[in-house]
């Protein structure tokens, strides 16, 4: 299985880059790669939703989509949309240390 | 002729997308809503123009109640008749049951059942997440006159009341899928 090795941190990844371990995910790390997916500063709008992620995947096991993120979760999909520009889920499961939401809507 | 072929232009700029959903039945409603929302997830510039019975979609007075009917549609089978017998659930229902009075309400019901418990939402709301998403939407003006509607019945994230030309120049450079 490939790994990422970024300023001292090495995690699991897959073919795309999204984490295969949760447990190897910190939020130091998640700033680290904000920067990556064109984020410069992670700000608490920024960590509610991706705290929100993490605790559901670790209920259900899946990584939520961003239906899941409004319905459940009680987020502005607009908001999301603002806070991660272009692909807002993808990139929140790739911040959150998750694999890639496969949900369709 | 050219012994070689030139590859077709590759796509220049970001990508886009432009649906046409010409559709009222609920199970043809489903799949350009989804589709575009997918392709907004995707950071995708998306258009939807509604057209003929697909303007129901977005009529607040219509659209919370779309139908699906059995009739015309020799795919449906139900998963359920296989505890029955086995191999039954691959069978297409017989068409004259889908005449029977109450049908249709009972196919939809079932239908309506099993996207909620995918946690997909129904109608009105998928289009209030389309517009969260900032997915363009737009009603055909031929088809709006035709059907006598009110500009105050359409969904609030209709941008407009377009012509079929207004369309395809917005379409300009876009992928396009007619449902």
């Amino acid at each position: 299985m490939p790994t990422n090795t970024i300023e001292g941190y090495t995690f699991a990844v897959d073919d795309e880059g999204f984490f295969t371990d949760r447990t190897q995910w910190s939020e130091p790390l998640a700033a680290v790669l904000a920067e990556l997916v064109g984020i410069e500063h992670l700000t608490e709008k920024h960590w509610a939703p991706l705290h929100f992620m993490r605790d559901d995947a670790a209920k259900t096991g899946v990584t939520p989509t961003l239906r899941r993120m409004q319905a459940v979760g009680g987020f502005d999909v607009k908001d999301l949309f603002a806070l991660f520009p272009g692909k807002p889920a993808k990139k929140m499961a790739y911040l959150a240390g998750l694999p890639k939401p496969v949900g369709c809507v | 002729m050219p012994s070689t072929y030139a590859a077709p232009a590759a796509p220049t700029g970001p990508r886009k997308l432009a649906l046409i959903c010409s559709k009222g039945n609920l199970d043809m409603a489903y799949p350009g809503l989804i589709l575009g929302n997918a392709a907004a997830g995707e950071g995708v510039e998306v258009h939807i123009f509604f057209t003929f019975w697909g303007l129901d979609i977005i009529n607040k007075k219509t659209n919370a109640d779309l139908k699906f009917t059995m009739l015309g549609n020799t795919a449906m089978h139900m998963a359920e008749l296989g505890y029955l017998r086995p191999g039954l659930e691959h069978k297409s229902m017989p068409q004259l049951m889908g005449q029977l009075p109450g049908m249709t309400a009972i196919a939809t019901k079932m239908m309506k059942k099993q996207m909620a418990d995918l946690e997909i939402p129904d109608v009105p709301e998928f289009l209030d997440l389309l517009e969260a998403a900032g997915v363009h939407m737009y009603a055909c003006k031929l088809s709006f006159d035709m059907m006598k509607m009110l500009e105050a019945d359409l969904h609030p994230g209709v941008e407009g009341v377009i012509s079929a030309a207004d369309f395809i120049e917005i379409s300009a450079g876009a992928q396009t899928i007619f449902v």
